[in-house]
């Protein structure tokens, strides 16, 4: 019945129109979007959306896209298709460019064309896509949308899908003026059952409700989000925590080796991440050129590369200068504090000083939604890959007889030789390994820090602070240490803010050192006790 | 052992040797010009891309024949982002390589730094890079934005544009930031902006971890008002802060960032893909399409050999300041800094976005405000810009200190002028 | 026992080099007109002042370090806590000459709206009472810290590291704008000191020679430490401190002292590095400062004082000059540097040269690390426990 009406109207209108400028209403919304007006192009979008033009959404689509083009003498669209250009209007292929300027497209301008093309997806047959345009609506909060939400939910078939449609709808209900009592109460209940940020949001919108029912249903609702929201934030700070605590694993771990195994305060630790970051950098640049589709597969093909990279420099110094030093650990501090110097210059003089640019795979991206809980896929694979770096190196000192080496030549290097092991050798390759794993960092964090000459300089204090607090030669007190840290920091800084959170810590750690002089979980042994 | 130490002895005391003869060789036949940023340390990744600018326009001054028929020397030396090496340089340029003028610093500190060597030493400094104001020194010329000048400007187009009624002023904790949204929060209260709808809130520097701060970015812009985030982060802490904003879905649609400190070369270390459509105010963009800009960008991939270096706000600062100082010497005849500092208010020039910029008696210059929106190629696209050029102000009309103040080095002779008293403040 | 004399060769020596820049310096530079050959430029004393500072700085560090075997990463802060006792009487000089033409609040406050001055920037304006603070507040924190950590027998490393965080959270703190301190730009602008110019030749030179003094009073003092029975059992400690215990010594008593007197020397050197450079800001907190400090006490010769003292003022001279002639590769030079050093140099300059000049004699006497204590760890291991 409705649908005939709209159709009536549509009739009526297009019969006015036509004898008087001979210009259908597309026409007409065609000609706004060939503007330099940012009021113009967000005008003629929603009369766009109206139309029902079939080729609407493809012109909506180029727009979003930048591929939309103009000219101003004749307002003529074009749509940009590679080096193919189509008319707009009838999708007739155009022969030349001459004169043709994009349309020009702002943050206002996007938010017509997610709201129109969300009207017009609605009914799309991809549920993914469905799901978009749904949420594009609710954000949207357009009383126009109500005929097309109505109809899209009467097709709907996906359950949750259905829900995401009425709380759209809701929320185009509350921003019509003039919605009846009982519909604006059911609105209520359906934002209530959605119960996140946004939902409050336009609860919060009902507080000068002329209805006092509404209002109380509104307040009700409010608290119980409010209540919901708060016990997700805790398990939201503990979710940060357990992230920054495997960033700061990442970061340490290698130290954890060159470090706590063989004792050497390794200043250059950072440089080595850095190496493992540009590393990652070239892998990519690489993949850009030559091979842009496989550009996901770069990360599990730079990690190798950065171990390798980082390793043999690893090796190299611990073969240079490093084996000249065993004995004198404090010494160790300044020949590689020298050492981080030339490799940040080095990397500088090679890479330039200012950052460069490494993308995220598309496993990466993005974020995903538990239990209302917002967790981001980059921030998931780091925790994941930490704790796998962890285990396998666990059981690489575990389990081969290489790390049985490694143990025996740091526990005791005279005994260690006197049983035949190439202490040498084990030194260069332990080494080795922690600048490698160091290396490895290097790929995780160029995904979410600066790569540039002084990404190693911002984590090597924390580095060795994690691994003094874990306790010196143990890679469990190394990952307790971490994850505590990050924890600490992370339900501090909603209180302290970040700076004082991160003083508290540094504190703490001060104070925690002179109750066990030794970190968490000191070793026990004579080798120890000086 | 013994030959290794000696032999480096002897080779350290023929490098210092050889620097000084070649300080003394070549002071008579040229003009000296002082470059001063960091190539080293946390601010060479924004400051090393100012040198090598500054050396372009010497170069390209030199081909045009130089300046009073000399040619010009640019020295360039390294104070490696550290704030008591800056003032020591600068000592150095002036008193031992007799520069006539220096083209530097970045931070602000930097700047405070080498202030009352430039005093005392009598010489002149061209700043390049938008700044808290509060300050007009005699030997300071800064062709910088004001926070008139960026700031301002860019709230008011989020207000009227983006109907912007929530507010978070994001910065890093020190002096610009602070004093911004200082400026800031008393200048949207004036408009009418509750407290309740102002959150500021300040990191370290180089904070790397921001998903706490997003995700309270993002419950405070869900007050069904609509929110944006003015941010004053610094540097090296922007890419984290970006790259958690894509991760968390912060859509410029929903929560519009506007930046005053991230530009091309900031955005270079990023994939802007998901941030298209967040904002940043500058006085120059890359993208911005005259056939000045375009002459610039190309010698720039020219003297570069790189055809993707970006060129950036600060750098356009430098070619204004640099091409003023040129003009400035001419009109004097001499490089003499009181000459100098004399004939540079006045001085027009065409920068390379249209306009002329003019260097005002506050020893600021008149500069256009643009808001750009990131696009996916790591541009911006202008979708703003102010009619004609907005004079810079050396002190805040805003803040109670300040707003007294008046810098006229023409007239008054001073720096900070109290209408009030009628009185020269400082020494 | 000439070893034990207050002043032996190599400290007559460092005495008599440091009288002769004292007298020499002012004098080129206020009598020698400018375009002389034996002309000292004004920039090169306060240049030569700053290094001074420095030195006196490595030589706190190698009181600590090399006779004791405490090596803090964290003397930076002893030594930027002196400076901003400095800085906050310098600011409080200034008095209505700032910009905002306040009679009591430096322009920063003014700027951040502070209506009046927190309490603990009272007494700065008088000079007696922070030329105190220059030494308590490095001093009391020093004692603070080191009674704790050394009462707790937190050694080696974990020490290192400890006073690491120090510096590291000393930072951060000051870099808080809310800290009243000036937050990044530090204070800074200072007008004058005692009532003479900070800018003027004069009172430049004045500061030079009194860093001058500082420092080989330091020295002394320092030296009067380690040749008295206390420096013996210091270095008994730095050597075998179980064992040293077992003898009946309390040798966190003896730490403590050395530390505490040590980081007031740097508070000290703090205290006249600020005028000198015209700035103080909480980058000296860097935990990188420290560690160069650690540095310059290594190149010079870890555990001989003067060398400590050669160390700084070589490796800033090198730094300066490096800075100035390979601006774009004065990083590799000095990263070089470091690393050569450690490997063939490993009892710095001084260290070395005494080894190779003295006679067995001297050599017997050197109050340097015996080679195997450069390694108390090891040594100790080795002689079992």
């Amino acid at each position: 019945m409705r649908r005939w009406l709209a159709l009536l109207l549509a009739l009526c209108c297009a019969a006015l129109a036509v004898p008087a400028a001979a210009q259908s209403p597309a026409d007409a919304a065609y000609g706004r979007l060939a503007s330099d007006s940012y009021g113009d192009i967000e005008a003629g979008i929603a009369a766009l959306a109206t139309t029902g033009d079939p080729r609407a959404g493809a012109v909506l689509r180029a727009l979003a896209d930048g591929r939309l083009l103009y000219r101003a003498d004749d307002r003529a669209l074009a749509i940009r298709d590679g080096a193919a250009l189509a008319d707009a209007r009838t999708g007739a292929a155009l022969a030349s460019a001459d004169g043709f300027k994009p349309v020009r497209v702002n943050n206002r301008v996007r938010r017509a064309i997610d709201a129109a093309t969300g009207t017009l997806n609605l009914v799309a047959p991809d549920p993914a896509t469905r799901r978009a345009a749904a949420e594009a609506v609710f954000k949207a909060r357009d009383a126009a949308a109500l005929p097309a939400l109505d109809a899209a939910i009467a097709r709907e078939t996906d359950a949750g899908l259905r829900r995401t449609l009425q709380e759209a709808r809701a929320a185009a209900l509350l921003a019509r003026p003039g919605t009846p009592e009982i519909d604006r109460l059911g609105a209520v209940d359906a934002l209530r059952e959605r119960g996140d940020g946004d939902a409050m949001a336009l609860l919060r919108g009902l507080a000068a409700d002329p209805a006092q029912s509404v209002r109380d249903a509104a307040a009700r609702a409010i608290a119980g989000i409010e209540t919901r929201l708060a016990i997700v934030a805790n398990v939201q700070n503990a979710w940060y925590g357990i992230s920054l605590g495997s960033v700061l694993l990442l970061a340490a771990i290698g130290l954890a080796i060159t470090f706590g195994v063989m004792g050497i305060i390794n200043m250059a630790h950072g440089e080595m991440v850095m190496l493992g970051a540009y590393t990652t950098f070239l892998v990519q640049e690489g993949f850009r050129r030559s091979a842009p589709d496989l550009f996901d597969w770069s990360l599990p093909i730079a990690i190798p590369l950065a171990f390798l990279a980082a390793g043999a420099v690893g090796v190299l110094i611990e073969r240079l200068v490093i084996r000249h030093l065993y004995g004198r650990p404090l010494e160790t501090l300044l020949a590689t504090w020298g050492i981080s110097l030339i490799l940040q210059q080095a990397v500088r003089s090679v890479f330039g000083p200012t950052n460069r640019e490494v993308g995220a795979p598309s496993y990466m991206s993005g974020a995903f939604d538990l239990f209302g809980l917002s967790i981001t896929w980059g921030r998931l694979w780091i925790v994941v890959f930490a704790m796998a770096v962890f285990v396998g190196l666990n059981l690489i000192l575990k389990a081969t007889s290489f790390g049985l080496k490694t143990r025996a030549v740091t526990q005791n290097r005279r005994m260690a030789a006197a049983m035949g092991i190439r202490t040498p050798w084990v030194d260069a390759m332990t080494f080795g390994l922690g600048s490698g794993i160091a290396g490895i960092a290097g790929v995780a964090l160029s995904q979410i820090d600066n790569v540039s000459p002084n990404l190693g300089q911002g984590y090597i204090i924390d580095s060795f602070l994690v691994v003094v607090f874990g306790g010196v030669g143990n890679l469990w007190g190394t990952l307790v240490a971490a994850l505590s840290l990050g924890v600490a920091n992370k339900f501090l800084e909603p209180y302290a803010g970040a700076v004082l959170g991160k003083i508290l810590l540094l504190v703490f750690i001060i104070l925690f050192i002179q109750k066990r002089p030794r970190g968490l979980f000191a070793l026990k042994g004579r080798a120890v006790e000086s | 052992m013994t030959m290794s130490w000696k032999t480096w002895l002897a080779r350290a005391a023929v490098a210092g040797g050889m620097a000084l003869a070649a300080g003394a060789a070549t002071a008579q036949e040229t003009i000296k010009v002082g470059i001063l940023h960091s190539l080293s340390g946390t601010m060479a990744i924004s400051e090393t891309t100012l040198k090598d600018a500054m050396l372009m326009l010497i170069e390209e001054q030199n081909r045009k024949g130089g300046l009073l028929g000399k040619k010009l020397e640019a020295v360039v030396v390294d104070p490696a982002s550290n704030w008591p090496l800056f003032a020591e340089k600068a000592r150095e340029l002036i008193a031992k390589d007799k520069v006539t003028a220096v083209f530097g610093c970045w931070t602000s500190v930097s700047r405070k730094s080498v202030l009352p060597v430039f005093k005392e030493l009598n010489s002149v400094l061209f700043y390049p890079v938008q700044y808290e104001g509060e300050e007009s020194e005699r030997n300071v010329f800064y062709t910088g934005a004001a926070p008139n000048q960026q700031a301002i400007p860019a709230v008011d187009y989020l207000m009227k544009e983006e109907k912007v009624e929530r507010w978070v002023l994001e910065g890093t904790d020190y002096v610009y930031p602070r004093t911004t949204n200082k400026i800031l929060e008393a200048y949207l209260k004036s408009k009418g902006v509750k407290a309740e709808d102002i959150s500021i809130n300040y990191t370290p520097f180089g904070q790397s971890d921001w998903q706490s701060r997003v995700s309270s970015i993002k419950s405070f812009g869900s007050a069904g008002k609509k929110t944006a985030v003015v941010s004053t982060v610094n540097g090296d802490a922007n890419v984290p802060f970006y790259k958690e904003l894509a991760n968390q879905g912060v859509k410029a649609t929903d929560i519009p960032v506007v930046a005053f400190s991230v530009g091309e070369e900031e955005l270079a270390g990023i994939d802007t893909k998901p941030l298209v459509g967040h904002l940043a105010a500058w006085n120059y963009f890359m993208s911005i399409d005259t056939p000045a800009n375009k002459d610039f960008i190309a010698k720039w991939h020219a003297f570069t050999k790189n055809p993707k270096r970006v060129t950036n706000d600060p750098m356009e600062a430098h070619y204004i300041g640099f091409n003023m100082w040129v003009k400035a010497v001419e009109k004097a005849g001499t490089t003499d800094p009181d000459k100098v500092i004399d004939a540079l208010p006045g001085t027009k020039q065409a920068n390379l976005t249209g306009g002329t910029s003019e260097m005002l008696p506050n020893h600021h210059i008149t500069k256009p405000v643009f808001i750009g929106e990131i696009k996916d190629n790591g541009q911006f696209d202008v979708v703003w810009k102010t009619e004609g050029l907005i004079p810079g102000e050396a002190w805040s009309k805003q803040l109670d200190g300040s707003k007294d103040l008046e810098a006229d080095w023409v007239k008054l002779k001073c720096g900070n002028y109290n209408t009030k008293t009628g009185k020269c403040g400082g020494a | 026992m000439t070893g034990s004399r207050l002043v032996d060769g190599k400290g007559a020596v460092f005495l008599a080099v440091l009288a002769a820049a004292a007298v020499l310096v002012p004098v080129l530079n206020l009598t020698m007109p400018e375009g002389s050959p034996l002309h000292v430029p004004t920039y090169l004393v306060s240049l030569l002042g700053k290094y001074l500072a420095y030195a006196l700085l490595a030589v706190s560090l190698d009181l600590v370090w090399g006779y004791c075997g405490i090596l803090s990463l964290g003397h930076g802060a002893f030594f930027a806590l002196g400076g901003y006792a400095m800085g906050m009487y310098l600011m409080r000089q200034i008095g209505p000459r700032g910009v905002y033409g306040n009679p009591v609040l430096p322009d920063f406050m003014v700027f951040l709206n502070y209506k009046e001055l927190p309490w603990y920037w009272h007494g700065f304006d008088i000079f007696p009472f922070a030329a105190v603070m220059v030494l308590v507040l490095p001093g009391l924190l020093s004692f603070v810290f080191g009674w704790l950590a050394f009462r707790s027998r937190v050694t080696g490393v974990y020490l290192s590291i400890i006073t690491q965080a120090m510096t590291f959270a000393l930072m951060l703190a000051f870099f808080r704008n809310d800290m009243g301190l000036g937050g990044n730009n530090g204070l800074t602008d200072f007008k004058d000191v005692l009532g003479f110019s900070v800018q003027a030749q004069g009172t430049r030179v004045a500061l030079f020679v009194l860093t001058a003094l500082a420092l080989a009073l330091g020295y002394l003092v320092a030296r009067a430490m380690t040749v008295s029975a206390f420096g013996k059992v210091l270095v008994a400690i730095r050597d075998a401190e179980s064992r040293t215990r077992f003898l009946g010594y309390r040798t966190e008593h003896f730490k403590v002292v050395a530390f505490t007197v040590s980081a007031a020397m740097a508070g000290v050197a703090g205290a006249l590095y600020v005028p000198q450079v015209g700035i103080i800001n909480p980058s000296e907190f860097a935990p990188a400062n420290s560690i160069e400090a650690v540095i310059w006490v290594a190149v010079g010769g870890r555990g001989t004082l003067v060398g400590a003292a050669l160390g700084a003022v070589l490796v800033n001279y090198a730094k300066t000059m490096l800075t100035g002639v390979l601006p774009d590769a004065w990083l590799f030079a000095l990263g070089a540097l470091f690393v050569l050093v450690t490997l063939f140099l490993p009892r710095g300059i001084v260290g070395t040269l005494i080894e190779r000049l003295g006679s067995r004699r001297a050599k017997a006497r050197l109050p340097g690390p015996a080679p195997d204590a450069l390694a108390p760890e090891l040594a100790e291991e080795g002689r079992g426990s």
